[in-house]
């Protein structure tokens, strides 16, 4: 299989996307929501053909709070989001009356205000939720792979499905931290929730591999084949491909679908998730074999020297 | 199966129909109680239909009893429950938040008012101090309103006020109360405790008050003035009880007992306990969704659904075809039993649940591709066609477990650490892997046995094999 005989372009290639992810997360940083930071947001939308420029937005905003800061975005073609550090109910109503002003009717279509506290608390949450559900799926690939501890000890499969994982986590997150310094997408909960579903996906898709691959081995043994192990790993690949693109191209079809027409509020939601989508069917043919492979070989040349 | 499917429709329909009589005939201002089918709608969440959230946080800094903590809790619930009740909105939703894996989170109280984009006026309402009142009654007016108070002599030491349980709710315009009701010295700030206890004897539930040093004081005097009179206790101006003073009382402490059931006497104790708020309340996070915005992300999901479904129904018929067919049967069986069950359950729907359910359609087909892929394996094997059926689907079957049950305890835990957002995913996801898998399975193997039980020819052959590939000849053994 060529995956296997080519796998150091294709480990380069993942590699390669993953650190760049990591330097782009680095150097423009994560543009956090206000359910992380604490704040208030706002959305107006103005009548058709009565829409001021994002300026006016921002002088109104200021004349009413000239000490505080505001990110004002445009969101379609009649609304704006408006965002600023924590406002009292008074407040949040007083800039709500500013925004309409000069003939321009602002009308409120959805507001959030967190506290900081609220948000430093599910900044945690989510941090402890990913580390959790990782660890959970590496227990249960060890117990699941615990029969298969030859070539390759079953912990391995754990830490090659979990070097998977991340990658295919980094790589929405990489993404995003572009989106948000040009396009001022937002991480938030959804975000998160975006990226936990990922987490089930790809390990998923990477399961179903090494899956194959221990039953390919079990047969060797029962059939006393001799076969080296990087060509039951090109065979299982080949024969589970098929089927990791076909599930990955029906879940795109949907996420397509809810991307394109979903609405505004699950868009970037679809758009991780496509990323995290592709990145996980990637990884589980192009990634994970072949780390296997590796892990293997490492195992192999290390008896041997002992020997 | 097939059964299983139009009965599924059938009730998604017309329970669905019947919730939107019931919808209209309330928006036309009628009392309508839904029966039958229409008790199961879908139950849109906040975020959907329109409406408000406030998150409260109590302080609860020098209560360390976590028992306490929960009671006083429970009755900061109920009081703003009440409060919310009289804003008029219709399916509020008040709870306290339950504390996820993570901790925190248990001195929350959220607040959910569908409908209702003034915050300014609802963060009111929902605030201000709970007042608990005493008051005389003018005797004149009482007499129309409250004609069957009696006045009973009983054996117990500690029972002071006898009084016959009163309906909470006074159908008094406000301003009539207000002459009748004239209000005392006395007010919830003086009450030290309430309790609720049984009388051991007469097996009466009774609720005890006491007061605190200055209640004790004016509690004597009003009891010494008005002998004979009732003493209503109001609390946020609506009479909750109105008790007949027999005697002078001097030790601060009233029973007020007759008629009452256990749930009544426990919900007065309550009220009484909360003259004063259990605990003091902060104000977190607020959130408004507009009602437009909240009808544009339902149709957006609902139509992205649609499309998103064919065109998974498309792509299964033309790689797959007749298996292809049963998937998308399998398929359709699973949209009706996870509607079904979000009506039965109900399992609130959110803008993140809708975006899981629709994920979970693509990820549904998952189990069939598995199956088929690894029957056309055998069949390419030279397998017979039934043989490569069943060994086909019980080998994937492996597979199918163990993807599956790392996707549910990622849902499980989503479903832990979440808040009510990521919560509504976490069970939509896990619903629905679950439901895929049984829907898949059962389904799959069903159909293609039915099928092939008969007979095999080569054009069943062809119908089964897929995509690129050509079918193989038998091979004979």
């Amino acid at each position: 299989m060529f995956v296997v005989k080519f796998r150091k372009i294709f480990l380069g290639l993942s590699a390669f996307l993953a650190l760049a992810s990591l330097v782009l997360i680095g150097v423009l940083g994560l543009n956090w929501g206000i359910e992380f930071t604490g704040g208030t947001m706002l959305e107006v939308a103005y009548q058709e053909g009565q829409v001021p420029e994002q300026e006016k937005i921002e002088q109104q905003a200021k004349g009413v709070y000239p000490e505080r800061s505001f990110t004002i975005q445009q969101a379609g073609e009649y609304s704006y989001i408006i965002r600023t550090s924590e406002l009292e109910e008074e407040e949040f109503g007083t800039l709500v009356q500013a925004l309409s002003f000069d003939g321009y009717e602002a009308e409120e279509k959805r507001s959030s205000s967190i506290g900081p506290s609220m948000g430093e608390e599910l900044r945690n949450k989510a941090l402890v939720a990913i580390v959790v559900v990782i660890a959970a799926i590496i227990l249960y690939i060890a117990y699941v792979f615990r029969q298969v501890s030859y070539p390759v000890s079953s912990w391995k499969y754990g830490v090659t499905a979990i070097v998977a994982l991340v990658h295919d986590i980094l790589i929405p997150v990489g993404l995003f931290a572009v989106l948000g310094y040009w396009l001022g997408a937002e991480i938030d909960v959804l975000f998160v929730t975006a990226l936990l579903a990922i987490l089930g996906f790809s390990v998923n898709d990477t399961i179903v591999v090494f899956d194959r691959l221990r039953e390919n081995l079990r047969n060797n043994e029962e059939n006393e084949t001799e076969e080296p192990f990087e060509e039951t790993v090109g065979r299982s690949l080949k024969q589970t491909y098929t089927r990791s693109i076909n599930t990955s191209l029906t879940t795109l079809f949907v996420l397509g679908a809810l991307y394109l027409i979903g609405g505004s509020v699950t868009q970037y939601f679809a758009l991780v998730l496509i990323t995290g989508v592709v990145a996980g069917t990637y990884s589980s043919i192009f990634l994970a074999s072949p780390i296997i492979v590796e892990l293997e070989e490492k195992q192999r040349l290390k008896t041997a020297a002992g020997k | 199966m097939l059964v299983l499917l139009v009965l599924g429709g059938y009730f998604i329909t017309t329970s669905e129909q019947a919730a939107q009589e019931v919808k209209e005939k309330e928006d036309a201002g009628e009392e309508v109680r839904p029966v039958g089918l229409a008790r199961f709608p879908f139950q849109l969440g906040l975020d959907l239909q329109g409406g408000a959230q406030l998150i409260y946080e109590a302080d609860m800094t020098g209560i360390t009893d976590p028992q306490e903590q929960r009671r006083r809790m429970n009755s900061l619930r109920s009081l703003i429950e009440q409060r919310v009740d009289g804003m008029g909105v219709s399916e509020p939703l008040v709870q306290v938040e339950r504390g996820g894996l993570a901790g925190g989170g248990e001195h929350r109280l959220i607040v959910e008012l569908p409908g209702v984009t003034d915050l300014e006026e609802a963060v009111e309402t929902i605030g201000k101090t709970p007042l608990l009142e005493f008051a005389l009654i003018d005797q004149d007016q009482a007499e129309e309103i409250t004609p069957e108070n009696e006045l009973e002599v009983n054996d117990e030491e500690s029972v002071d006020i006898e009084e016959k349980a009163e309906e909470p709710e006074e159908e008094t315009e406000e301003g009539v109360m207000d002459d009748i009701f004239q209000r005392t010295e006395l007010d919830g700030s003086m009450v030290a405790g309430a309790r609720y206890e049984m009388n051991p004897t007469t097996r009466e539930h009774m609720v005890i008050v006491e007061f605190d040093r200055e209640g004790t004081r004016i509690f004597r005097e009003i009891t010494q003035q008005h002998q004979g009179e009732p003493l209503a206790i109001l609390l946020d101006g609506v009479p909750i009880s109105q008790p007949v003073i027999r005697e002078v009382i001097r030790g601060g402490e009233a029973t007020i007992s007759g008629g009452f059931t256990m749930q009544q006497a426990r919900d007065l104790a309550e009220d009484l306990e909360m003259g004063a708020l259990p605990v003091n309340i902060e104000l977190m996070s607020t959130e408004t969704i507009g009602p437009t915005l909240g009808q544009d992300v339902l149709e957006g999901g609902v139509l992205a659904g649609v499309v998103g479904l064919m065109l998974v129904a498309v792509f299964l018929l033309l790689w797959y075809r007749l298996p292809g067919l049963l998937a998308i049967a399998a398929l359709g069986l699973y949209l009706v039993i996870m509607l079904s069950l979000f009506k039965l359950l109900p399992v609130t729907l959110t803008a993140a649940g809708i975006a899981g359910f629709i994920l979970s359609i693509g990820m549904a087909v998952d189990a069939n591709v598995l199956i088929y892929e690894r029957m056309k394996e055998e069949l390419r094997n030279g397998k017979p066609l039934r043989e490569a059926i069943a060994d086909g689907f019980s080998r994937a079957w492996l597979s199918i477990r163990d993807g599956n049950v790392s996707s549910m305890i990622t849902a499980i835990i989503l479903y832990w650490f979440g808040t009510s957002l990521v919560q509504g995913f976490a069970l939509v996801f896990f619903v629905g892997i679950l439901v895929s898998m049984l829907t898949a399975i059962s389904v799959t193997r069903t159909f293609l046995l039915a099928c092939t039980a008969e007979h095999e020819a080569r054009v069943l052959r062809v119908l089964f094999n897929s995509g690129l590939s050509k079918a193989a000849p038998i091979k004979d053994n």
